[in-house]
């Protein structure tokens, strides 16, 4: 009996992933756009920019010059200074948002979809609930509820993407429960609460990335959306979205203070749809 | 692997009776939703250092019943109307559906028929052989991965230490199951059991996974419950054989007993259905017809209507008759060679 027959086939799959992610073009581009933003934002800081709230009544909506290249608002600031720092507000309103509505739908998702019965029925219907109003919708209803701020429209944004989440996971869970390897799992005795976070979890995450990377952008368009209207990022700290309120009343004599806000939204939310559609494809198990 | 051929001597049918490792009695098992059950008061006893194989069509309800005596059934879909089990000396009420955790993966393991999908695709089999050492013993996580890889070692995987650190889609799926066995058998337990567990193996592969279980089984005077159809994996490993229909066990005894003098007409169609190498070359005979699904099974003898000998009697369940040496059938004319006039 010689085991030396059996051979050693795949790659490990973090190499299979990565190698594919590389030759997916768009996918790249997209996370050059996101990495591009992330690191303005971060770097922010110690850019050698303006101060983005230092007013200057000489160069007020000042066209995009040397000393301004992408031109002045109507109260003299910098524009560029303002978009780096907006960056900040925006990434961090996609990711914290993002990053709540997994945290707190993940678990539902996982328990509703592994024990079935009651406790699906009650947390799915609860989802459907949430569901049936449009996401901007409920996210400008909870924001003007919790009162506007930046933290609020995170949180706002956060619950109303939660029921996605939910239900991704649940129907993941579904289907990965029936797997041969939950029930060995279950045949060496295992505790359900590590069946759950071994067996269930890290094979249900996949999607959940995908997600989570498309749904960042939506949120970044969510964030936008709340400054714009007021419930966001409160002046004179910047924002894209509110750059974007002020800018609508000079469209004719300034048109650059709402060109940046404008691309730049564009582009970070094109970024994380093209890294989302990106990571589908390397992660699709049909494809390996 | 499909030559008939019981040559192996079986435990002696006049052994003295020890108190059997496992020993289920009156087991029925049906689907929630549905009227009539799948598996039928059915009794089980394995002994230790005994391999019992049920063998049957697909079907006949030997895999649920595996599941249901790890008590790894969804709650939810099946329900348990009748049936106790003892285990090493300890009775369990198997309609309640809750047999400890702590039994599972230590006093007894499953090997599964699917290598390439029970294995936890996310984790090294180092850590999921680990898990199982870790859940049932206090130690740690070295010691732990030490047993594995003695373990690994064991199920005759070359260069185990290194093996540990890899992911399940790395390996084939002989591979896989050695590792499936590994990790079933890494507690020492007194019961085995596997369903079907060379199926989805080619067939070489499927002569060295026997030959290791039986190896291990006999190297640890384990009880082993074999589910499979495949009568050559039965002649290779049993020492007893119980033969399911339509959820009943409709004979049991010796291997050698029921294979050289099958009693029931359901045993004697296997029987004869599978290709010889010697003798005259004849046409294979077939079991007429197909399984009824569950709803339609008759009452009474559920092979009736696949049977060439039944008759009214039939209509009434037949009780399990002594054939003597441990031999037992379900059938109302057994022995069909002094009953029976014509066998076909």
């Amino acid at each position: 009996m010689t085991a030396t027959a059996d051979p050693i086939t795949a790659k490990a799959p973090e190499n299979r992933v990565w190698k594919k992610f590389r030759t997916h073009r768009s996918a790249m581009l997209g996370g050059v756009l996101v990495v591009f933003f992330i690191a303005i934002a971060l770097l922010a800081p110690i850019l050698p920019i303006p101060d983005p709230a230092a007013t200057d009544w000489g160069a007020v909506r000042k066209a995009p010059s040397f000393a301004h290249p992408f031109g002045t608002d109507e109260i003299g600031r910098d524009v560029l200074s303002r978009m780096i720092w907006g960056a900040q507000a925006s990434l961090l309103a996609g990711v914290v948002s993002v990053g709540i509505a997994v945290l707190a739908g993940v678990p539902l998702g996982i328990v509703a979809g592994y024990f079935g019965g009651w406790t699906d029925a009650v947390i799915s219907r609860c989802t459907e609930a949430l569901l049936a109003a449009p996401f901007l919708i409920l996210a400008i209803a909870l924001a003007a509820f919790l009162g506007p701020s930046l933290t609020n429209a995170m949180i706002a944004i956060g619950i109303s993407a939660t029921p996605l989440f939910v239900r991704l996971t649940r129907g993941q869970v579904i289907n990965i429960k029936s797997e041969d390897y939950v029930d060995s799992a279950r045949a060496i005795g295992l505790p359900t609460h590590r069946i759950l976070s071994r067996y269930i979890f890290p094979n249900v995450l996949p999607p959940i990335l995908v997600q989570a990377t498309l749904t960042i952008a939506t949120a970044i368009i969510a964030e936008a959306s709340l400054s714009f209207l007021g419930l966001g990022q409160q002046p004179p700290a910047p924002s894209w979205g509110s750059m974007l309120n002020t800018a609508k009343n000079f469209l004719n004599q300034a048109p650059w203070m709402a060109m940046w806000p404008g691309i730049s939204i564009f582009l970070v939310v094109l970024g994380f749809n093209l890294l989302g559609d990106g990571l589908r494809d390397a992660l699709d198990p049909r494809e390996h | 692997m499909s030559n008939i051929d019981a040559h192996r001597s079986p435990a002696e049918p006049d052994a003295p009776a020890t108190t059997p490792l496992l020993e289920v009695r009156n087991f029925s098992l049906r689907f929630r939703g549905q009227s009539r059950d799948v598996v039928s008061g059915i009794d089980l006893r394995v002994s230790a250092g005994e391999i019992l194989c049920i063998v049957g069509e697909s079907g006949c309800g030997k895999s649920v019943t595996a599941m249901a005596l790890m008590g790894l059934l969804p709650p939810d879909a099946a329900e348990i109307p009748s049936g106790s089990m003892v285990f090493e000396q300890t009775s369990y009420d198997l309609t309640r559906q809750v047999l400890p955790a702590r039994l599972r993966g230590d006093r007894m393991a499953m090997i599964f028929q699917e290598p390439m999908t029970s294995l936890n695709p996310a984790f090294r089999i180092g850590d999921q052989i680990a898990e199982a050492v870790m859940q049932h013993t206090d130690c740690t996580k070295a010691e732990a991965m030490q047993r594995a890889g003695d373990m690994l070692e064991q199920v005759g995987i070359p260069a185990p230490r290194q093996r540990l650190r890899e992911y399940p889609h790395q390996l084939s799926g002989g591979m896989r199951q050695r590792v499936m066995i590994a990790m079933a058998l890494v507690n020492d337990p007194a019961l085995l059991i596997a369903d079907e567990p060379t199926t989805a193996l080619d067939v070489t592969i499927q002569a060295q996974i026997l030959d290791l279980i039986r190896d291990l089984q006999a190297r640890r005077n384990m009880g082993t419950v074999m589910i499979t159809h495949d009568l050559g994996v039965v002649a290779e490993l049993a020492t007893t054989v119980a033969v399911m229909y339509g959820g009943q066990i409709v004979e049991r005894g010796p291997v050698s007993q029921v294979f050289d003098d099958p009693q029931h007409p359901y045993t004697i169609g296997l029987m004869s259905s599978v290709p010889k190498l010697t003798g005259p070359r004849t046409r294979l005979t077939t079991v007429p017809g197909t399984v009824p699904s569950i709803a339609d099974m008759p009452q009474g003898c559920r092979f009736q209507s696949r049977c060439p000998f039944a008759t009214q009697d039939c209509n009434t369940v037949p009780a399990m008759r002594d054939m003597g040496a441990d031999h037992e059938v379900a059938c109302h004319y057994a022995p069909l060679d002094s009953n029976i006039s014509v066998v076909a």
